[in-house]
């Protein structure tokens, strides 16, 4: 489903990813760990078609597209969807506004009918349950004032909406507590399906007690030094990412 | 058309200037040439059918406005030509049928597809285009029932015209008394020669039981460019009014100077919401419109509330101010904004809050978004006068700007002459930020829809104060008028 081949991308002209590889099936999830400042964002947003992340070298063959040939939103309609790090606040937009856009751009863009808001409402509610998502937080704007854990099941509740063919989670169990991060995780694993890949970023391990990954890489210096299976995960919380011979660079 | 009128325009054709004689006593022209002196307002006059005293009233407001010539404000940040008052009509029918565009096929298609995006009905887009229309259209029968129904709770909503005729007394007794004839130079001019306009009167202890707009009566009169409107809210009783429509209308006429008075008496409450989308000139701004407004209301009873909501979004220049002064005790004067300029339009928008009564209150929310070579200036004065006890003001202006292009200012000035009033200003300038479209456009809302989404959001507090069919409208109109603006 992903391909990515020699990928070599600058941000903001600093070089940061250095001949990138990396694989993805259907049904997959990978994750991605690496230290601070190794490239595990960039990788995320490069996929997303950030600006400002520009490709030097190298390719990335989605469904066999040239996905670095789309657009953010042609990425986003043909079902990449990116959980952000830090979700973007967006004051005086209500959440459910601003999902109800989203999921009817998605079904405009295939052809389908939009949802009014009965409909919306109702799916909305399903969803919602499951991730243990109160209804106030639909009425507020969104992401303003939320807390961190609010952000993240926020993206969880984006995604189940969206329901993307490969999902990019970004550090989504960064600043999380134990509770917030099973909800998180039992967000992933409900998404798990034969024609879903996702790619999980982490720099712990922690998550990856909940989410068990098909495949686990440790990216370095801009590239994948070593892949394996869900067993890497634990080699690395022993050891740490020094035991792999690898040091937190200082850029972030 | 007489011998004499055909020799007339032939002169005036050949010379290019003004015919002096002939056409003042003669009610039958159409139009009068271009030009304004004492003869073009004596022709106004006797054309509408006007007593002695209205006529006199428009002579003193001339007279006036003659002196004025060095005053014609220059302190707004608004760049234009000089206008040549000369040059302009101040009176002319409406359009025959047989200059008006036959369907929509002839009209401009650039307009038309802003009135799909709206969802405006084929009916009603014909209406606002200036298409000749044979068919009896909906909006009369509409408008009659409505009529009744006012009528019977003794509420007056006509034309001002025919107010000046079936009720003179109360004309005469409240027109200039908000915005008197000698107030400003584009008022005062508004005074000597305005056409037409709406008039409303709301008898005591009245609750208006609808939004009273001029949409009902759009293919009525050409209310023309020197519009005149007087709205007045008996003692306890309440009047909600819509002004303007979110299409985009037809206007030949570049200089528009209108004049709002609004009076509510003892516990009164009037609500006025405008939303103005007049032509705003092509990308390079030629050809708009230039808005010079007089708006005030004044709360001259005890309680009194008077709030007005506007969605400005049209027109090359806006110079417009709707005001309160807050005369009765506990009365209470509102001002929600939302000025938007794209390319080279120009606004200079605000409001004054006079108060004089004591324990008066104000509340100013303004939000002006400025995007492509744009400027847009809020411009506001807060004046507590040494009577008003207790006098309480908030103010909030929000600019938003898109792009690197446009400007936002804002021009507070606060006057408070009594210690005991409390005067609140809060500001914040912000730009739609990379991360935010990013967010949007990850979620497959492309960049249009996602500053639609990001300016509305910006401006929903003004937006819930408009009522429920003129919001939804409303927010469809901030979307259209942002298009192009990124990317």
């Amino acid at each position: 489903m992903l391909t990515i081949e020699n990928l070599h991308a600058t941000a903001d002209g600093k070089p940061i990813l250095n001949g990138l590889d990396l694989q993805v099936n259907a049904g997959e999830v990978h994750a991605v760990m690496g230290p601070n400042g190794s490239g595990k964002s960039t990788l995320s947003y490069v996929i997303a078609g950030r600006e400002g992340y520009e490709v030097t070298q190298g390719s990335i063959a989605y469904q066999g597209q040239d996905l670095l040939a789309m657009s953010v939103e042609e990425r986003a309609l043909s079902g990449v969807f990116l959980a952000f790090q830090y979700p973007v606040e967006i004051p005086g937009v209500g959440s459910a506004t601003f999902f109800k856009t989203a999921v009817n751009a998605a079904r405009k863009h295939r052809g389908e009918k939009e949802y009014d808001a009965m409909e919306f409402l109702k799916l909305i509610r399903e969803k919602r349950a499951a991730l243990g998502i109160d209804d106030g937080m639909m009425r507020r704007a969104l992401n303003v004032g939320f807390s961190g854990g609010e952000k993240k099941r926020n993206e969880m509740l984006q995604m189940a909406l969206l329901e993307p063919t490969l999902a990019i989670l970004d550090e989504t169990d960064s600043g999380l507590d134990i509770d917030a991060l099973k909800v998180v995780a039992s967000g992933i694993n409900g998404m798990r399906a034969p024609e879903r890949a996702m790619v999980v970023i982490t720099h712990y391990q922690r998550l990856l007690d909940h989410v068990v990954p098909d495949k686990v890489h440790v990216l370095s210096s801009g590239r994948i030094v070593r892949s394996g299976g869900s067993e890497l995960a634990l080699e690395l919380e022993r050891s740490g990412y020094a035991g792999l011979g690898l040091e937190s660079s200082a850029a972030a | 058309m007489s011998a004499q009128q055909e020799a007339a325009q032939a002169v005036e054709s050949y010379a290019g200037e003004r015919y002096k004689y002939g056409f003042v006593t003669d009610v039958e022209a159409d139009s009068a040439p271009p030009g304004l002196d004492q003869d073009t307002i004596r022709f106004i006059s006797a054309k509408k059918g006007e007593p002695e005293w209205l006529l006199a009233w428009r002579l003193k407001a001339f007279e006036r406005w003659l002196q004025m010539e060095d005053e014609e404000p220059t302190w707004a940040k608004l760049h234009y030509p000089p206008i040549d008052y000369q040059g302009a009509c101040y009176y002319s029918a409406p359009k025959s049928d047989a200059d008006r565009p036959k369907s929509l096929d002839e009209v401009d298609p650039e307009l038309l597809k802003t009135y799909e995006k709206l969802g405006i009905p084929l009916q009603e887009q014909e209406m606002l285009a200036g298409v000749a229309v044979d068919a009896v259209f909906d909006s009369v029968s509409v408008a009659t029932t409505f009529k009744d129904k006012l009528a019977e709770l003794g509420i007056i909503f006509c034309s001002i015209s025919e107010a000046v005729k079936e009720h003179p007394e109360l004309v005469q007794r409240y027109l200039g008394s908000v915005v008197p004839y000698s107030d400003n130079f584009f008022a005062t001019l508004n005074s000597a020669v305005f056409t037409d306009g709406s008039f409303v009167y709301v008898p005591k202890g009245v609750r208006c039981p609808m939004e009273l707009s001029t949409y009902f009566r759009i293919n009525a009169a050409n209310t023309g460019q020197f519009e005149r409107t007087l709205v007045i809210a008996d003692e306890g009783s309440y009047v909600s009014y819509l002004e303007g429509c979110t299409a985009p209308m037809r206007d030949e006429n570049q200089l528009h100077a209108a004049v709002v008075e609004l009076i509510a008496l003892d516990d009164a409450e009037i609500k006025y919401s405008t939303v103005q989308n007049w032509y705003p000139g092509d990308a390079e701004g030629r050809g708009g419109i230039y808005n010079f407004v007089t708006k005030r209301g004044a709360c001259r009873g005890a309680n009194a509330k008077i709030s007005w909501t506007q969605v400005e979004t049209g027109s090359a220049i806006t110079w417009k101010y709707p005001s309160c002064i807050l005369q009765g005790d506990n009365s209470v004067g509102e001002f929600y904004s939302i000025a938007i300029t794209n390319n080279r339009q120009q606004a200079d928008t605000g409001t004054k809050m006079i108060h004089m009564g004591r324990n008066t209150k104000s509340r100013i929310v303004s939000k002006g978004i400025a995007a492509g070579r744009s400027d847009s200036t809020y411009r506001g004065l807060v004046r507590i006068q040494p009577r008003a006890e207790g006098a309480r003001n908030h103010t909030q202006c929000d600019s938003l700007l898109i792009g690197a292009t446009c400007g936002a200012h804002t021009v507070p000035y606060i006057e408070s002459r009594n210690p005991t009033a409390r005067v609140e200003h809060e500001a914040t300038t912000s730009k739609i930020s990379e991360d935010q479209l990013f967010y949007c456009r990850q979620r497959g809302i492309d960049e249009e829809d996602a500053v639609a989404l990001i300016v509305n959001g910006f401006c929903r507090e003004v937006l819930q104060e408009l009522p429920m069919e003129f919001a939804v409208e409303a927010q469809k109109l901030v979307a259209i008028s942002l298009e192009g603006s990124v990317g």
